[in-house]
């Protein structure tokens, strides 16, 4: 058995793959900016340096663990190192900290305060550049950048984008597109991934807050809140409530507080796309045209396949996401109210950054009405929440609004890889037996793997599924179906990995317990709900027979 | 938009290296070396054959300082302003060759195309200094009069 020792205590290891990674397991969180398990390893911050028995000073993450090491974490020489990275920081940093979009969620900030950083001795040099704020999901500002290379990578290695790379060099290195083009300019999708992993307030959600403010104190405004599936596990992150638990009746009664007139469940939007969903796909596999079927759920996807690959536009879904169904649906309702005369205003709380572009794309508008009118990510629904002086911890529980307040398990799932397959199959399936219901979680659609493969037998017909989340690995799999490698009847695909749970706009950190908890919260809320498919929720129904007849394609379709 | 003939002449350039992605440096310095410049137009259309994100190939490109963007003058007047050239007064032959050609760091070639003046960190000529180069030919021991001589022999050359 292998074993080193840190701190003077024996500690075993197998095959960790850097020195990092045991250190951490034994509780000793120590810093790192650049270093990121699910990326290639950097090792540009030097925050994570350790010394060893002979006085050498290394970085954790890039040393490979060998047997009979000898390391301590915690030594003065260390510690004045480190001081002294996050004074050099600080000197060509912008201090505004108090009025920092990130503040409170910042690495810099932390341990600043954690390591005693209490003056800066050093004159900042660094020349002010002007701000970025072309994308509508994403603002970059480099001015707070560390440089620690985390958004490249993840642009690059998880999303296989490669929008943003270091330009120049030295002291004038910084983060840019090519040739320095505004974000709106590049084929930037909006996923945010790049904002979840930068430790700083250099790039941050583009911010809606004040106009559903203004929306929400307009007596001539009714304002109604859609709430995503993925929200509801991770909002109560910053309010000390327990990871991955569901806050939704929670959020119900702090929305209702800030002055959102009505409140409803975007897993009702949900079960309106599985049944459009599963009824397009039965048409496909019927006719045999446009295979296989990709979803439409997710903007950043559907902005990534019409520029990296616009061979396969008529492969994608003609459904609306379910945050668009539900915005055409709410709005029709509007219109065909006789009685309330007020001006309805959607604003849409979502895990996501990439819905705020998607509101604006032309086919979002009905009859020259935007359909949504905000998208408010949690983390800024937090910051109101907050603002309001609302304790969502201590909040009691409300009920959803009516009469769209009921959703199935099978839209609440739509939160995570794999789950808008699962939903869809369960409509197909269309059975209630605890045995069939398994029987679909278990053919290997749940679960992490970026690219998830099962065959289901519907009717007569062997149905062949892929699940894929990132879009790194979206390419690939678009890339072998090109090369008629693969074949595929149905292709579900999340611009992030592992689904809506690790959204660009949600809560950060997220790091492997918080995913696995919010992963383990979506399953909960459906395991929990009396109704597990989307076609016995009996609001479905009501809709289907009242407002959406004769306009189901007017209201839930794309083309 | 370029002519034609610029792509033709990149992708020789890129056939002589192979489309791999560790060409990159090779291919753009070859179409810096044709054109005396690395036209944008070009940098991302050789990011696209090779399969580099133009962020990437940016990043390479903007890393070196021997790469420009803008169209370089027909003569490049390196001035060495590495320490030996500094201290045997490389500074005041810099700003003479910049008052004669009307230029500054800012705006480093003529209007006419004809001279783009810049400055480098050492040309391992130490024993010559102050040196300078045009478009690699090394004059040795530099003054600023010399190099008001230099210009106008080169202009009276054209």
């Amino acid at each position: 058995m292998k074993c080193i020792t840190i701190n003077n205590r024996k500690v075993t290891f197998t095959d960790e793959k850097n020195v990092l990674t045991i250190i951490r397991k034994v509780g000793i969180d120590l810093p790192t900016f650049c270093y990121h398990s699910e990326l290639s390893t950097y090792g540009a911050c030097r925050m994570c340096v350790v010394e060893d028995d002979r006085g050498r000073i290394f970085a954790a993450c890039s040393e490979t663990p060998r047997d009979g090491m000898v390391i301590y974490t915690n030594t003065p020489r260390i510690q004045h190192h480190r001081k002294m990275i996050i004074e050099l920081l600080l000197a060509s940093h912008c201090r505004d900290c108090t009025t920092c979009k990130a503040s409170g969620d910042c690495k810099l900030q932390q341990y600043a305060v954690e390591m005693g950083v209490d003056t800066v001795r050093f004159q900042n040099t660094r020349k002010e550049l002007p701000v970025d704020d072309s994308s509508q999901c994403i603002v970059y500002d480099p001015n707070k950048c560390i440089l620690c290379g985390n958004c490249v990578r993840t642009c690059d290695e998880i999303q296989g984008m490669g929008i943003i790379n270091f330009a120049f060099r030295g002291a004038d290195t910084r983060i840019s597109t090519a040739f320095g083009k505004k974000i709106s300019e590049t084929k930037c999708v909006g996923c945010g991934q790049c904002r979840v992993f930068c430790p700083t307030g250099a790039i941050t959600i583009k911010q809606d807050i004040n106009p559903v403010w203004k929306a929400i104190n307009d007596p001539e405004v009714r304002v109604v809140a859609q709430i995503a599936p993925a929200v509801r596990v991770a909002i109560g992150d910053k309010f000390g409530i327990p990871k991955g638990q569901n806050s939704l009746g929670k959020l119900v009664a702090a929305l209702h507080h800030v002055g959102f007139d009505e409140v409803y469940d975007t897993n009702f939007g949900a079960d309106l796309t599985v049944m459009e969903e599963s009824r397009e796909l039965l048409e496909r596999l019927e006719s045999g045209k446009n295979l296989p079927l990709f979803t439409s759920c997710c903007p950043a996807w559907v902005k990534f396949l019409e520029t990296r690959h616009p061979e396969f536009k008529d492969n994608v879904s003609t459904c609306r996401s379910p945050q668009q169904m539900f915005g055409a649906l709410l709005k029709e309702d509007a219109r065909l109210n006789e009685v309330d005369k007020r001006k309805t205003v959607v604003v849409s709380i979502m895990p996501c950054t990439a819905k705020k572009a998607e509101i604006t794309r032309e086919e979002h508008f009905t009859d020259g009405c935007q359909d949504v009118d905000y998208v408010l990510t949690t983390t800024e629904t937090i910051r109101m929440i907050k603002a309001a002086g609302i304790n969502l911890a201590y909040v009691p529980e409300e009920s959803l609004d009516m009469p769209f307040g009921l959703a199935s398990g099978a839209g609440a799932i739509f939160g995570v890889t794999g789950g808008v397959t699962e939903a869809v199959l369960r409509r197909l399936v269309n059975s209630t037996r605890v045995e069939d219901l398994e029987s679909i979680s278990f053919t290997g659609i749940r679960g992490f793997d970026g690219i998830k493969e099962a065959t289901v037998k519907i009717g007569d017909k062997d149905v062949k599924i892929a699940v894929v989340s990132g879009l790194k690995n979206a390419d690939e799999l678009l890339n072998r179906i090109k090369a008629g490698q693969v074949h595929y009847d149905f292709v579900e695909v999340m611009a992030c990995r592992r689904g809506c749970i690790a959204g660009g706009g949600q809560p950060v950190p997220i790091g492997n317990h918080t995913k696995q908890a919010r992963y383990d919260g979506i399953y909960n809320v459906d395991k929990q709900s009396p109704i597990k498919l989307s076609n016995e929720n009996p609001i479905i129904t009501n809709v289907y027979n009242g407002i959406l007849k004769g306009k189901e394609h007017k209201l839930l379709h794309n083309r | 938009m370029l002519d034609q003939s610029f792509y033709s002449k990149t992708d020789e350039i890129i056939n002589t290296y192979g489309v791999d992605a560790s060409s990159l440096i090779p291919v753009i310095q070859d179409i810096q070396a044709e054109y005396r410049y690395l036209p944008p137009e070009l940098l991302l259309y050789v990011a696209k054959r090779l399969g580099i994100s133009e962020a990437k190939a940016y990043s390479v490109a903007t890393f070196y300082e021997n790469f420009s963007f803008e169209p370089k003058g027909k003569y490049v007047i390196k001035v060495c302003d590495g320490t030996a050239c500094h201290v045997r007064k490389s500074v005041p032959i810099l700003e003479r060759l910049y008052s004669d050609l009307g230029l500054s760091r800012e705006k480093q070639t003529t209007d006419d195309m004809l001279f783009t003046i810049e400055t480098v960190s050492c040309l391992g000529a130490c024993g010559l200094a102050p040196v300078l180069t045009v478009n690699d030919k090394v004059y040795k021991a530099m003054t600023p009069d010399k190099a008001t001589e230099l210009i106008k022999e080169l202009k009276e050359g054209e």
